[in-house]
């Protein structure tokens, strides 16, 4: 059991635990963010993605050790404001989801991919979401959302 | 443990109104589907289940525009036993025909009720009420409200359903029938607690298993696990778990104890390549499905055709492992489970560990999606055992991964071998099909068992029997849909059901509509080529029914078929078929390109569902079904060895990721006909149309799922 600091969203939590604990569990147990969702604990399924220094990655093959000097952002973390963050917004416009519970992970991939590519191709959106897994068959929905949440950041920004 | 038995429906004292909806007359009691509270919310109580196919939104249409409040004050309650009408499984796309139907005539009733109220109150006649958004209004302006109604009359609901009242038309809906938001999803892209794998309670338990290595295994020694302090075994026979204050510490406990177990392990599975072998050779019971007969037709066949067809074992593969949480209270038992039968699990865990029904309650909470019979009911099994350990304190047993993928049942195996007569006009004059399956009904209570896995894992307990395929009507289980729904004039279907099961089987999906559509829309192109027609024309020429004709003109013009330049190694393929025969209708296109792999670029669907509630909600389940097809009938395929499954995670069960998703385009043909779901019209054709369409591609008919490189060079090889 060691003392661990994290920056998650923002703040600064610290969380005792063994260094080995994948930062998926202490998200979700120790920070009751109930947004990174666990789907397969081995990388696999993009279901527990969140955003690490920039990038979207699975947490829940990330121990908590390693973690600990980098800047990270949850599903939970992107309305900080209240309102919907744009991609979360553009996801509920194309109504991009049937049961959801890959939802949490393409979206932290779509910000991720939005900060470095504001304005990605079909293409490139799809690669972009190659790790994430859906089983219902949302893709073609989430596509569209993804380029939508693209050109609302694009006008948020003009104005 | 003395072998379970299952307990009949309760019977209903006096008789229900003539005419009433089937699960309304079931459970005529208004209140139960329909609640006002003061806050000037409609609750509604449905006892279907969500699981991501968008049911409560629909449902919630239904009570909006039926009562003529707006869908933003209409709220879906969780389905809970001790509560919610019985309404059986949510499957088999009849949700909204079923629920729907019941809904609306409830509420009519209601509204009914509460207008001969109002008008008493204001001094008119019900007629002359106008109503809006729940406030009912007098020819002199004054008005009331549902909610001012019942909480001057608050029994006013707590009566049985009477007669049947007329219901809206159509014509005059103004919520039903129009794309309608879903009502679950802002919480889903805001990530709050919203599954049931978020739920915690005070004081709760973390739960893990420790499965056996295989199918058949049987615990032979247990040394020391050395677990931490507090952290609780529990042993039932060949049934292991852990229980412990975290998740985080179970899962290493559960380690511990599976470092420490020896087992005893049995070869008992068949050989994963040779399939088509085992289906043929395994002990089976053979019944007719389908037949009529005309000698006279049949004996005109100039031409005769056959061929195998099969698929593998495939898997829910849900996105989610399933999670229960159960706590015992001075012997009773309460269950969260996100199982599609909330009221069979109950009666099947009560049967398992010898309880009345009425000691256990099981609460439905939303799970990933689900497609079919997976582990949610069996892992609620799993954690009242495990909550059994610590009476009073609430447990939650969550799955592995590999334990999803190894021990949820599957879809079976399927064989199918066909036969057709053309004449020499190149009709089809007669058709024979033969079906091998597993049988595909096996959720909790069928055939009288409760079939949940820990209880062929405790102590005494038996293996869950052969999964049944439900009586021989043709659209009942593994020969869903093996009637061709083609007008043919000498017909003759038969089901060969395995009545062993080495690998468990289930319901998933379509059923065995997946395969046998797929072998039907195969055949039907060999026997157009030996006819000399096309495709499409040759459907139509054996179709007389309007509504089947149309879905595939449509679904042919969407794709322009015929006018598309044929290429060198990009083939198209349509596929055709009215769900159970008698439910919805679908026709779908697609386009593959076999270049270096096989690769579905686009897929076109035409869809009559009857009539539709939410017109987006079908397009996303349509659109949903046609990818799943094709990952099912592109990659997906079950391995194991003579003991035990392989394919336990997404490396060793991969599916369709969204570089190789195709564009998928739905076009519904409205009509005024029943409701009668989408969630599983796409299965079978879609995978017709990828067939098809590999065939125009490569130039070889490949008749083993899945269709992928490897299954197209062997179809090269032998033909
Ligand atoms: S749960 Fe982390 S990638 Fe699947
Ligand atoms: S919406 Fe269910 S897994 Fe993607």
């Amino acid at each position: 059991m060691e003392e661990h600091h994290l920056r998650v969203n923002g703040a600064t939590h610290s969380v005792t635990c063994d260094p080995g604990t994948p930062l998926l569990d202490v998200l979700r147990a120790d920070l009751q963010l109930a947004g990174p969702r666990f789907g397969c604990g081995m990388g696999l399924c993009g279901a527990c993605f969140v955003i690490v220094d920039g990038h979207a990655r699975s947490s829940c093959d990330l121990p908590v050790w390693a973690a600990q000097q980098s800047e990270i952002t949850t599903v939970d973390g992107l309305a900080a404001t209240g309102a919907l963050h744009a991609v979360q917004q553009a996801f509920l416009d194309s109504q991009a989801a049937q049961c959801g519970y890959c939802t949490s992970g393409m979206i932290m991939s779509t910000v991720a991919l939005l900060a470095e590519n504001p304005a990605p191709s079909e293409q490139q959106v799809r690669n972009a979401l190659e790790g994430n897994l859906c089983r219902c068959g949302t893709h073609q929905r989430i596509v569209a959302a993804v380029l939508a949440a693209a050109r609302r950041l694009a006008a948020e920004a003009a104005r | 443990m003395s072998a379970p038995t299952f307990p009949a429906g309760a019977s209903t004292e006096t008789q229900p109104a003539a005419g009433l909806p089937p699960t309304l007359a079931a459970n005529p009691r208004l209140a139960r589907w329909l609640g006002f509270s003061a806050d000037g919310v409609v609750t509604i109580h449905s006892g279907k289940v969500e699981y991501g196919q968008g049911v409560w939104t629909a449902l919630a249409q239904v009570a909006a525009e039926e009562l003529g409040v707006s869908l933003s004050r209409v709220v879906v309650a969780p389905v809970i036993t001790s509560d919610s009408p019985d309404e059986g499984i949510t499957s088999g796309s009849r949700s909204v025909e079923e629920s729907g139907a019941s809904l609306r005539q409830a509420c009519a009733q209601a509204r009914s009720l509460m207008l001969g109220v109002a008008a008493v109150t204001l001094g008119t006649t019900a007629e002359r009420l106008v109503v809006e958004d729940g406030q009912l209004t007098g020819p002199d302006g004054t008005a009331v409200t549902y909610w001012s109604v019942l909480a001057a009359h608050p029994g006013l609901l707590e009566r049985d359903a009477g007669e049947p009242v007329p219901e809206k038309a159509m014509g005059s809906w103004s919520v039903a029938g129009r794309s309608a938001a879903r009502l679950d999803l802002p919480d889903k892209v805001s990530g709050r607690p919203r599954f049931i794998h978020d739920l915690r309670l005070p004081g709760m338990l973390y739960g893990r298993i420790v499965r056996p290595p295989a199918p058949a295994a049987r615990l032979a020694g247990l040394a020391d696990p050395c677990l931490p302090p507090g952290v609780i075994l529990v042993r039932d026979g060949s049934f292991l778990g852990v229980l412990a204050g975290a998740d985080r510490e179970a899962v290493q406990s559960a380690a511990l104890v599976a470092k420490a177990a020896r087992w005893e392990v049995s070869e008992t599975l068949p050989d994963c390549d040779d399939l088509a072998s085992f289906l043929r050779n395994a002990p089976a019971e053979t019944v007719v499905v389908g037949e009529h007969r005309d000698e006279r037709a049949a004996a005109s066949a100039a031409t005769t055709l056959a061929a195998e067809f099969t698929r593998p074992y495939i898997a829910h593969a849900s996105m989610a492992p399933s999670c229960a949480l159960a706590r015992w209270d001075s012997g009773s038992l309460m269950i969260w489970s996100h199982s599609q039968g909330p009221f069979a699990l109950r009666d099947a865990i009560a049967a398992g560990l010898g309880l009345d029904p009425a000691q256990v309650v099981v609460q439905h909470a939303e799970g990933a999606g689900a497609y079919g019979h997976n582990g949610a009911d069996d892992v609620a099994l799993d954690a009242a055992l495990l909550a059994r350990a610590v009476p009073g304190r609430p447990v939650r047993v969550l799955w592995a991964r590999e334990d999803e993928m190894a021990w949820a049942p599957y879809g079976s195996a399927m064989l199918a071998r066909l036969e057709a007569g053309l004449d020499a006009a190149g009709t089809i004059v007669s058709w024979r099909q033969d079906v091998w399956s597993g049988g595909y009904i096996g959720r909790p209570g069928t055939g009288g068992q409760p079939r949940l896995l820990a209880l062929s894992h405790i102590e005494g307990g038996q293996p869950i029997p052969a999964a049944l395929d439900g009586p021989p009507t043709g659209a009942i289980g593994s020969t869903r849909n093996a009637v061709p729904g083609y007008d043919i004039p000498d017909l003759l279907i038969t089901r060969h059901r395995l009545l062993t099961m080495p690998i468990r089987t289930s319901s998933q999906r379509s059923l065995g509509a997946f395969l046998n559509v797929f072998a039907i829309e195969s055949f039907m192109d060999e026997l157009a080529a030996a006819a000399g027609r096309d495709p499409v024309d040759f459907r139509l020429a054996h179709l007389r029914d309007p509504r089947a004709r149309r879905v595939i003109e449509q679904a042919a013009g969407l794709a322009d078929w015929g006018a598309r330049p044929r290429s060198e190694s990009i083939g198209y393929g349509i596929g055709f078929a009215r769900y159970k025969g008698v439910a919805g209708y679908c026709a779908a296109v697609a386009e593959v390109e076999a270049e270096y792999d096989i690769r579905v670029r686009r897929l076109w669907l035409a869809v009559d569902v009857g009539r539709v509630i939410n017109p987006d909600g079908v397009i996303n389940q349509v659109e949903g079904g046609a990818i799943q097809s094709a990952s099912w009938a592109l990659k997906e395929r079950v391995r194991f060895d003579r003991t035990a499954i392989t394919s336990v995670n997404w490396d060793t069960y991969p599916i369709l990721r969204f570089s190789e998703v195709p564009q998928v385009q739905v076009r519904i043909v409205a009509s005024p006909e029943r409701e009668s779901g989408a969630g599983e019209v796409a299965q079978g054709p879609v995978a017709g149309a990828i067939g098809n369409a590999v065939a125009a591609a490569v130039g070889v008919r490949v008749r083993d799922l899945p269709l992928t490189a490897e299954q197209v060079g062997r179809a090269i090889e032998a033909g």
